[in-house]
Protein backbone atom coordinates (compact mmCIF):
# COMPACT_ATOMS: atom_id res chain seq x y z
CA UNK A 1 0.00 0.00 0.00
CA UNK A 2 2.71 2.28 0.75
CA UNK A 3 4.40 1.24 -2.08
CA UNK A 4 1.42 1.97 -4.16
CA UNK A 5 1.72 5.58 -2.86
CA UNK A 6 4.70 6.39 -3.31
CA UNK A 7 3.95 5.44 -7.20
CA UNK A 8 1.49 7.78 -6.91
CA UNK A 9 2.86 10.88 -5.78
CA UNK A 10 5.63 10.29 -8.08
CA UNK A 11 3.92 10.15 -11.49
CA UNK A 12 7.04 10.54 -13.68
CA UNK A 13 8.25 7.24 -11.53
CA UNK A 14 6.51 4.70 -12.85
CA UNK A 15 3.59 6.08 -14.15
CA UNK A 16 2.34 6.93 -17.59
CA UNK A 17 0.52 9.72 -17.51
CA UNK A 18 -2.32 7.81 -19.04
CA UNK A 19 -2.60 6.04 -15.42
CA UNK A 20 -1.65 9.11 -13.56
CA UNK A 21 -5.29 10.97 -15.14
CA UNK A 22 -7.02 7.93 -14.18
CA UNK A 23 -5.80 7.88 -10.50
CA UNK A 24 -6.85 11.56 -10.66
CA UNK A 25 -9.81 11.18 -12.42
CA UNK A 26 -10.85 8.25 -9.82
CA UNK A 27 -10.09 10.57 -6.72
CA UNK A 28 -12.55 13.18 -8.34
CA UNK A 29 -10.75 15.55 -11.22
CA UNK A 30 -13.78 14.85 -13.60
CA UNK A 31 -12.33 17.99 -15.34
CA UNK A 32 -9.20 15.62 -16.68
CA UNK A 33 -11.73 13.26 -17.61
CA UNK A 34 -11.35 14.74 -21.87
CA UNK A 35 -7.24 14.58 -21.48
CA UNK A 36 -7.52 10.89 -20.92
CA UNK A 37 -9.93 9.92 -23.41
CA UNK A 38 -9.33 11.98 -26.13
CA UNK A 39 -6.23 9.56 -27.16
CA UNK A 40 -9.30 6.77 -28.15
CA UNK A 41 -11.94 9.39 -29.43
CA UNK A 42 -11.94 8.40 -32.86
CA UNK A 43 -11.69 4.82 -31.76
CA UNK A 44 -14.65 4.95 -29.85
CA UNK A 45 -16.53 6.39 -32.77
CA UNK A 46 -15.20 3.93 -35.08
CA UNK A 47 -16.63 0.77 -32.86
CA UNK A 48 -20.00 2.34 -32.56
CA UNK A 49 -20.09 3.51 -36.60
CA UNK A 50 -19.36 -0.10 -37.06
CA UNK A 51 -22.30 -1.07 -35.17
CA UNK A 52 -24.77 1.47 -35.97
CA UNK A 53 -24.22 2.34 -39.36
CA UNK A 54 -25.07 5.98 -38.35
CA UNK A 55 -22.97 8.41 -37.77
CA UNK A 56 -25.35 10.65 -35.48
CA UNK A 57 -26.11 7.51 -33.56
CA UNK A 58 -22.68 6.76 -33.30
CA UNK A 59 -21.58 10.22 -32.07
CA UNK A 60 -24.35 10.40 -29.45
CA UNK A 61 -23.62 6.30 -28.58
CA UNK A 62 -19.84 7.50 -28.49
CA UNK A 63 -20.64 10.11 -25.94
CA UNK A 64 -23.35 7.83 -24.02
CA UNK A 65 -20.08 5.52 -23.68
CA UNK A 66 -17.79 8.33 -22.61
CA UNK A 67 -20.40 9.67 -19.55
CA UNK A 68 -20.25 5.80 -18.56
CA UNK A 69 -17.14 5.37 -18.56
CA UNK A 70 -16.75 8.87 -16.17
CA UNK A 71 -19.58 7.18 -14.15
CA UNK A 72 -17.57 4.08 -13.59
CA UNK A 73 -13.78 4.62 -13.96
CA UNK A 74 -13.82 3.86 -9.91
CA UNK A 75 -14.78 0.44 -11.27
CA UNK A 76 -11.56 0.34 -14.14
CA UNK A 77 -8.73 -2.16 -12.63
CA UNK A 78 -5.36 -1.38 -13.76
CA UNK A 79 -4.56 -4.68 -14.79
CA UNK A 80 -6.73 -4.15 -17.77
CA UNK A 81 -5.97 -1.72 -20.96
CA UNK A 82 -7.82 1.59 -20.69
CA UNK A 83 -8.43 1.46 -24.15
CA UNK A 84 -9.93 -1.91 -24.72
CA UNK A 85 -12.35 -1.35 -21.52
CA UNK A 86 -13.51 1.96 -23.09
CA UNK A 87 -14.12 0.35 -26.26
CA UNK A 88 -15.99 -2.64 -24.82
CA UNK A 89 -18.41 0.01 -22.94
CA UNK A 90 -18.87 1.47 -26.39
CA UNK A 91 -19.95 -1.52 -27.49
CA UNK A 92 -22.05 -2.55 -25.29
CA UNK A 93 -24.04 0.82 -26.05
CA UNK A 94 -23.88 0.83 -29.65
CA UNK A 95 -25.28 -3.16 -29.00
CA UNK A 96 -28.35 -2.12 -26.64
CA UNK A 97 -28.71 1.09 -29.14
CA UNK A 98 -29.23 -1.44 -31.78
CA UNK A 99 -31.66 -3.32 -29.82
CA UNK A 100 -33.75 -0.60 -28.50
CA UNK A 101 -33.80 0.76 -31.33
CA UNK A 102 -34.50 -2.20 -33.87
CA UNK A 103 -32.05 -0.68 -36.51
CA UNK A 104 -30.42 -4.27 -36.85
CA UNK A 105 -33.57 -5.73 -38.28
CA UNK A 106 -32.85 -4.86 -41.86
CA UNK A 107 -29.30 -6.63 -41.31
CA UNK A 108 -30.35 -9.75 -39.34
CA UNK A 109 -31.54 -11.72 -41.83
CA UNK A 110 -27.93 -13.48 -42.63
CA UNK A 111 -27.24 -14.11 -38.71
CA UNK A 112 -28.79 -17.29 -39.23
CA UNK A 113 -26.95 -18.63 -41.94
CA UNK A 114 -23.39 -17.77 -40.20
CA UNK A 115 -20.38 -18.76 -41.41
CA UNK A 116 -21.48 -22.04 -42.56
CA UNK A 117 -19.39 -23.49 -45.63
CA UNK A 118 -15.68 -22.26 -47.17
CA UNK A 119 -14.94 -19.21 -48.77
CA UNK A 120 -12.77 -19.61 -51.36
CA UNK A 121 -10.46 -16.37 -52.22
CA UNK A 122 -10.91 -14.72 -55.70
CA UNK A 123 -8.76 -12.80 -57.87
CA UNK A 124 -6.38 -14.68 -54.99
CA UNK A 125 -3.10 -13.95 -57.70
CA UNK A 126 -4.02 -10.59 -58.82
CA UNK A 127 -2.91 -8.41 -55.42
CA UNK A 128 -0.94 -5.88 -55.67
CA UNK A 129 0.00 -4.09 -52.37
CA UNK A 130 -1.57 -0.95 -51.29
CA UNK A 131 1.55 1.09 -49.38
CA UNK A 132 0.27 2.61 -46.28
CA UNK A 133 0.91 6.18 -47.73
CA UNK A 134 -2.17 6.07 -50.27
CA UNK A 135 -3.91 6.33 -46.98
CA UNK A 136 -3.18 10.17 -47.75
CA UNK A 137 -5.81 10.40 -50.45
CA UNK A 138 -9.30 10.70 -49.43
CA UNK A 139 -10.26 8.80 -52.42
CA UNK A 140 -7.83 6.09 -51.01
CA UNK A 141 -9.93 5.76 -47.57
CA UNK A 142 -13.45 5.85 -48.57
CA UNK A 143 -12.69 3.01 -50.80
CA UNK A 144 -11.38 0.80 -48.14
CA UNK A 145 -14.24 2.37 -46.20
CA UNK A 146 -16.98 1.41 -48.55
CA UNK A 147 -15.29 -1.91 -48.94
CA UNK A 148 -16.21 -2.37 -45.57
CA UNK A 149 -19.39 -1.32 -45.47
CA UNK A 150 -20.34 -3.73 -48.22
CA UNK A 151 -19.62 -6.47 -45.70
CA UNK A 152 -22.41 -8.07 -43.72
CA UNK A 153 -22.22 -7.03 -40.18
CA UNK A 154 -21.31 -9.91 -38.28
CA UNK A 155 -18.18 -9.33 -40.38
CA UNK A 156 -17.98 -5.95 -40.42
CA UNK A 157 -18.23 -6.11 -37.11
CA UNK A 158 -15.88 -8.48 -36.21
CA UNK A 159 -13.10 -7.18 -38.42
CA UNK A 160 -13.66 -3.59 -36.96
CA UNK A 161 -13.39 -4.83 -33.33
CA UNK A 162 -10.14 -6.97 -33.88
CA UNK A 163 -8.15 -5.22 -36.81
CA UNK A 164 -8.99 -1.50 -36.26
CA UNK A 165 -9.59 -0.91 -32.77
CA UNK A 166 -7.22 -3.53 -31.55
CA UNK A 167 -8.76 -5.60 -29.46
CA UNK A 168 -7.72 -9.35 -28.93
CA UNK A 169 -9.72 -12.02 -30.50
CA UNK A 170 -10.92 -13.08 -26.36
CA UNK A 171 -11.91 -9.46 -26.16
CA UNK A 172 -13.96 -9.26 -29.62
CA UNK A 173 -16.04 -12.19 -28.74
CA UNK A 174 -16.52 -10.96 -24.55
CA UNK A 175 -17.18 -7.49 -26.67
CA UNK A 176 -19.92 -8.46 -28.98
CA UNK A 177 -21.09 -11.88 -26.50
CA UNK A 178 -20.05 -14.27 -29.29
CA UNK A 179 -18.20 -17.47 -29.63
CA UNK A 180 -14.40 -17.49 -29.95
CA UNK A 181 -14.56 -19.90 -32.75
CA UNK A 182 -17.02 -17.62 -33.95
CA UNK A 183 -14.93 -14.93 -34.31
CA UNK A 184 -12.00 -16.71 -35.99
CA UNK A 185 -14.10 -17.73 -38.68
CA UNK A 186 -16.03 -14.70 -38.78
CA UNK A 187 -12.62 -12.56 -39.38
CA UNK A 188 -11.01 -14.74 -41.49
CA UNK A 189 -13.98 -14.26 -43.68
CA UNK A 190 -14.13 -10.51 -43.36
CA UNK A 191 -10.28 -10.60 -43.87
CA UNK A 192 -10.50 -12.50 -47.40
CA UNK A 193 -13.12 -10.47 -48.48
CA UNK A 194 -12.04 -7.57 -47.73
CA UNK A 195 -8.97 -8.52 -50.21
CA UNK A 196 -11.10 -9.70 -52.88
CA UNK A 197 -12.99 -6.07 -53.06
CA UNK A 198 -10.13 -4.32 -52.93
CA UNK A 199 -8.10 -6.47 -55.78
CA UNK A 200 -11.12 -5.99 -57.88
CA UNK A 201 -10.89 -2.29 -57.26
CA UNK A 202 -7.67 -2.67 -59.21
CA UNK A 203 -9.66 -3.41 -62.16
CA UNK A 204 -12.19 -1.19 -61.69
CA UNK A 205 -9.36 1.71 -61.65
CA UNK A 206 -10.11 2.47 -57.56
CA UNK A 207 -6.18 3.46 -57.44
CA UNK A 208 -5.61 3.94 -61.16
CA UNK A 209 -3.55 7.27 -60.42
CA UNK A 210 -1.41 5.44 -57.30
CA UNK A 211 2.44 5.41 -58.75
CA UNK A 212 3.03 2.08 -57.77
CA UNK A 213 0.61 1.04 -60.12
CA UNK A 214 1.92 0.20 -62.85
CA UNK A 215 5.59 -2.54 -62.77
CA UNK A 216 5.18 -5.76 -62.08
CA UNK A 217 3.95 -7.71 -58.79
CA UNK A 218 5.82 -7.47 -55.51
CA UNK A 219 5.73 -11.39 -55.44
CA UNK B 1 7.10 -34.26 -45.97
CA UNK B 2 3.40 -34.58 -44.67
CA UNK B 3 3.59 -30.36 -44.48
CA UNK B 4 4.01 -30.25 -48.27
CA UNK B 5 0.73 -31.84 -49.06
CA UNK B 6 -1.59 -29.31 -47.31
CA UNK B 7 -3.99 -28.14 -49.87
CA UNK B 8 -4.70 -24.38 -51.36
CA UNK B 9 -8.23 -24.91 -49.31
CA UNK B 10 -6.44 -25.46 -45.89
CA UNK B 11 -4.11 -23.05 -46.68
CA UNK B 12 -7.11 -20.35 -46.98
CA UNK B 13 -9.01 -21.64 -44.35
CA UNK B 14 -6.09 -21.18 -41.39
CA UNK B 15 -4.57 -18.56 -43.26
CA UNK B 16 -6.44 -15.69 -40.70
CA UNK B 17 -5.01 -18.05 -37.82
CA UNK B 18 -1.60 -18.60 -39.31
CA UNK B 19 -1.13 -14.42 -39.46
CA UNK B 20 -2.61 -14.29 -35.27
CA UNK B 21 -0.06 -16.33 -34.91
CA UNK B 22 -2.93 -19.19 -33.85
CA UNK B 23 -1.61 -22.17 -35.55
CA UNK B 24 0.83 -25.39 -34.13
CA UNK B 25 4.46 -25.03 -35.38
CA UNK B 26 3.53 -28.05 -37.46
CA UNK B 27 0.66 -26.54 -39.71
CA UNK B 28 3.16 -23.13 -39.43
CA UNK B 29 6.00 -24.90 -40.73
CA UNK B 30 3.37 -26.82 -43.45
CA UNK B 31 2.16 -23.41 -44.57
CA UNK B 32 5.38 -21.83 -44.47
CA UNK B 33 6.29 -24.20 -47.32
CA UNK B 34 3.00 -23.69 -49.06
CA UNK B 35 3.88 -20.35 -49.37
CA UNK B 36 6.65 -20.24 -50.94
CA UNK B 37 5.63 -22.76 -53.49
CA UNK B 38 2.34 -21.76 -54.24
CA UNK B 39 2.09 -17.82 -55.68
CA UNK B 40 -1.30 -18.34 -55.80
CA UNK B 41 -1.60 -18.55 -51.68
CA UNK B 42 1.38 -16.17 -50.91
CA UNK B 43 -0.62 -13.58 -53.06
CA UNK B 44 -3.68 -14.27 -50.70
CA UNK B 45 -1.43 -13.88 -47.79
CA UNK B 46 0.16 -10.97 -48.67
CA UNK B 47 -3.13 -9.19 -49.40
CA UNK B 48 -4.75 -10.12 -46.25
CA UNK B 49 -1.96 -8.53 -44.27
CA UNK B 50 -2.12 -5.65 -46.36
CA UNK B 51 -5.55 -5.50 -45.62
CA UNK B 52 -5.09 -5.71 -42.16
CA UNK B 53 -2.37 -2.93 -41.91
CA UNK B 54 -4.27 -0.20 -43.73
CA UNK B 55 -7.57 -0.99 -41.76
CA UNK B 56 -5.40 -1.22 -38.45
CA UNK B 57 -3.76 2.71 -39.64
CA UNK B 58 -5.14 5.45 -37.68
CA UNK B 59 -5.85 7.28 -40.53
CA UNK B 60 -8.81 4.93 -41.25
CA UNK B 61 -10.80 6.71 -38.93
CA UNK B 62 -12.62 9.74 -39.71
CA UNK B 63 -14.55 11.56 -37.15
CA UNK B 64 -17.13 14.35 -37.77
CA UNK B 65 -15.78 17.60 -37.97
CA UNK B 66 -16.43 19.16 -34.56
CA UNK B 67 -16.92 15.65 -33.00
CA UNK B 68 -14.51 16.42 -30.17
CA UNK B 69 -15.31 19.77 -29.34
CA UNK B 70 -18.95 18.08 -28.68
CA UNK B 71 -17.80 15.47 -26.94
CA UNK B 72 -15.87 17.69 -24.24
CA UNK B 73 -18.81 20.08 -23.96
CA UNK B 74 -20.71 16.79 -22.87
CA UNK B 75 -18.40 15.79 -20.26
CA UNK B 76 -18.19 19.38 -18.96
CA UNK B 77 -21.78 19.91 -18.89
CA UNK B 78 -22.19 16.34 -17.07
CA UNK B 79 -19.00 17.00 -14.91
CA UNK B 80 -21.24 20.39 -13.98
CA UNK B 81 -24.57 18.13 -13.58
CA UNK B 82 -22.61 16.13 -10.69
CA UNK B 83 -21.92 18.92 -9.04
CA UNK B 84 -24.85 19.94 -8.92
CA UNK B 85 -26.20 16.67 -8.21
CA UNK B 86 -24.06 16.45 -5.12
CA UNK B 87 -24.66 19.54 -3.95
CA UNK B 88 -28.50 18.77 -3.94
CA UNK B 89 -27.33 15.69 -1.97
CA UNK B 90 -24.59 17.51 0.25
CA UNK B 91 -27.71 20.02 0.68
CA UNK B 92 -29.50 17.32 2.68
CA UNK B 93 -26.57 15.60 4.21
CA UNK B 94 -25.26 18.88 5.61
CA UNK B 95 -28.23 19.53 7.50
CA UNK B 96 -28.78 16.27 8.77
CA UNK B 97 -25.10 16.24 10.09
CA UNK B 98 -25.52 19.33 11.57
CA UNK B 99 -28.51 18.23 13.34
CA UNK B 100 -27.11 15.55 15.25
CA UNK B 101 -24.60 17.74 16.27
CA UNK B 102 -26.64 20.08 17.29
CA UNK B 103 -28.72 17.58 19.47
CA UNK B 104 -25.44 15.91 20.50
CA UNK B 105 -24.18 18.95 22.43
CA UNK B 106 -24.21 22.34 20.41
CA UNK B 107 -25.88 23.34 22.52
CA UNK B 108 -23.16 24.29 24.70
CA UNK B 109 -21.31 25.77 21.70
CA UNK B 110 -24.07 28.15 21.29
CA UNK B 111 -23.42 29.13 24.08
CA UNK B 112 -19.83 30.93 23.64
CA UNK B 113 -21.15 32.96 20.59
CA UNK B 114 -24.48 34.69 21.32
CA UNK B 115 -27.19 35.39 18.52
CA UNK B 116 -28.17 38.93 17.90
CA UNK B 117 -31.69 39.43 19.41
CA UNK B 118 -34.59 39.19 16.98
CA UNK B 119 -35.10 41.83 14.97
CA UNK B 120 -38.99 42.02 14.72
CA UNK B 121 -40.03 41.91 18.22
CA UNK B 122 -44.04 40.14 17.31
CA UNK B 123 -42.19 37.69 15.10
CA UNK B 124 -42.31 34.06 15.80
CA UNK B 125 -39.04 32.15 16.34
CA UNK B 126 -38.73 29.47 13.32
CA UNK B 127 -38.92 26.18 14.61
CA UNK B 128 -36.98 22.83 13.08
CA UNK B 129 -35.36 25.00 10.29
CA UNK B 130 -32.84 23.35 9.03
CA UNK B 131 -29.50 25.26 9.79
CA UNK B 132 -28.19 24.95 6.94
CA UNK B 133 -30.87 25.88 4.36
CA UNK B 134 -29.79 28.34 1.93
CA UNK B 135 -31.88 31.54 2.64
CA UNK B 136 -31.68 35.21 1.53
CA UNK B 137 -32.27 38.24 3.47
CA UNK B 138 -32.32 41.80 2.05
CA UNK B 139 -30.94 45.06 3.30
CA UNK B 140 -33.43 46.59 5.57
CA UNK B 141 -35.62 43.96 5.96
CA UNK B 142 -36.00 41.65 8.81
CA UNK B 143 -37.24 38.32 7.18
CA UNK B 144 -35.18 35.50 5.82
CA UNK B 145 -36.44 33.94 2.78
CA UNK B 146 -36.22 31.30 0.41
CA UNK B 147 -34.48 32.27 -2.78
CA UNK B 148 -37.65 32.79 -4.83
CA UNK B 149 -40.44 33.69 -2.08
CA UNK B 150 -42.76 36.68 -3.80
CA UNK B 151 -42.56 38.44 -0.83
CA UNK B 152 -38.42 39.09 -0.55
CA UNK B 153 -38.20 43.03 -0.45
CA UNK B 154 -35.26 44.73 -2.15
CA UNK B 155 -34.59 41.94 -4.67
CA UNK B 156 -32.08 43.47 -6.02
CA UNK B 157 -29.63 43.55 -3.13
CA UNK B 158 -30.03 40.27 -1.48
CA UNK B 159 -27.39 38.35 0.96
CA UNK B 160 -27.55 34.77 0.63
CA UNK B 161 -26.82 32.84 3.79
CA UNK B 162 -27.86 30.24 5.63
CA UNK B 163 -30.57 29.72 8.15
CA UNK B 164 -28.20 29.20 11.42
CA UNK B 165 -26.76 32.39 10.19
CA UNK B 166 -29.85 34.40 9.71
CA UNK B 167 -31.13 33.08 12.96
CA UNK B 168 -28.28 34.40 14.61
CA UNK B 169 -28.12 37.72 13.13
CA UNK B 170 -31.46 38.18 14.47
CA UNK B 171 -33.53 37.70 11.43
CA UNK B 172 -36.96 35.88 11.31
CA UNK B 173 -38.46 33.38 9.15
CA UNK B 174 -41.04 34.85 6.44
CA UNK B 175 -44.24 33.77 7.33
CA UNK B 176 -45.51 32.74 3.30
CA UNK B 177 -41.96 30.80 2.25
CA UNK B 178 -41.26 29.63 5.68
CA UNK B 179 -45.03 29.12 7.19
CA UNK B 180 -44.50 25.19 7.91
CA UNK B 181 -41.65 26.04 10.54
CA UNK B 182 -43.95 29.11 12.38
CA UNK B 183 -46.92 26.90 12.29
CA UNK B 184 -45.03 24.07 13.83
CA UNK B 185 -43.77 26.46 16.21
CA UNK B 186 -47.00 28.05 16.85
CA UNK B 187 -48.49 24.46 17.55
CA UNK B 188 -45.74 23.46 20.04
CA UNK B 189 -46.08 27.41 22.01
CA UNK B 190 -46.61 26.46 25.44
CA UNK B 191 -46.36 22.49 25.37
CA UNK B 192 -43.11 20.54 25.78
CA UNK B 193 -40.55 20.11 22.30
CA UNK B 194 -40.79 17.17 20.78
CA UNK B 195 -38.08 15.31 21.31
CA UNK B 196 -37.64 14.65 17.69
CA UNK B 197 -37.41 18.06 16.49
CA UNK B 198 -34.19 19.03 16.97
CA UNK B 199 -34.38 23.21 16.18
CA UNK B 200 -32.47 25.85 15.22
CA UNK B 201 -34.14 28.37 17.35
CA UNK B 202 -32.99 26.14 20.77
CA UNK B 203 -29.93 28.51 20.26
CA UNK B 204 -32.51 31.41 20.36
CA UNK B 205 -34.01 29.57 23.29
CA UNK B 206 -30.47 29.79 25.20
CA UNK B 207 -30.36 33.57 24.88
CA UNK B 208 -30.59 33.27 28.26
CA UNK B 209 -27.28 31.95 28.88
CA UNK B 210 -25.82 35.57 27.60
CA UNK B 211 -26.46 37.20 30.83
CA UNK B 212 -24.55 34.33 32.11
Amino acid sequence: MAEQNVVLNNPEQGMTREQELIALVQRGQNELFYELVRPYERRVYAAALAILRNETDAEDVAQEAMLKALANLRQFRAEARFSTWLIQITVNEALMRRRRERTGLMEGVDDRRDEEGEYAPRDFADWREIPSEALERKEVRQKLAQALASLDRKYREVFVLRDMEQLNIQETAEALGISVASVKTRLLRARLMLRDLLAGGWDQGWFSRLPFEKGTKPW
Amino acid sequence: MVNRELSCELVWKEISNYIEGDVDASLREGMDDHFRSCKGCASVLAGTRNVIELYGDERMIEVPAGFGQRLQRRLNQSARSRKSTWSTWSAWLVPVAALALIAGGLRWANSLTPPHPMLSEHAQPGHGIPPDMIVVVSQGAKDFHRPGCDVIHNKDRVRTLTAKEAIREGYVPCVRCLRKYVQVASAAHGSPEPQSSVEINAELDDRSLRSR
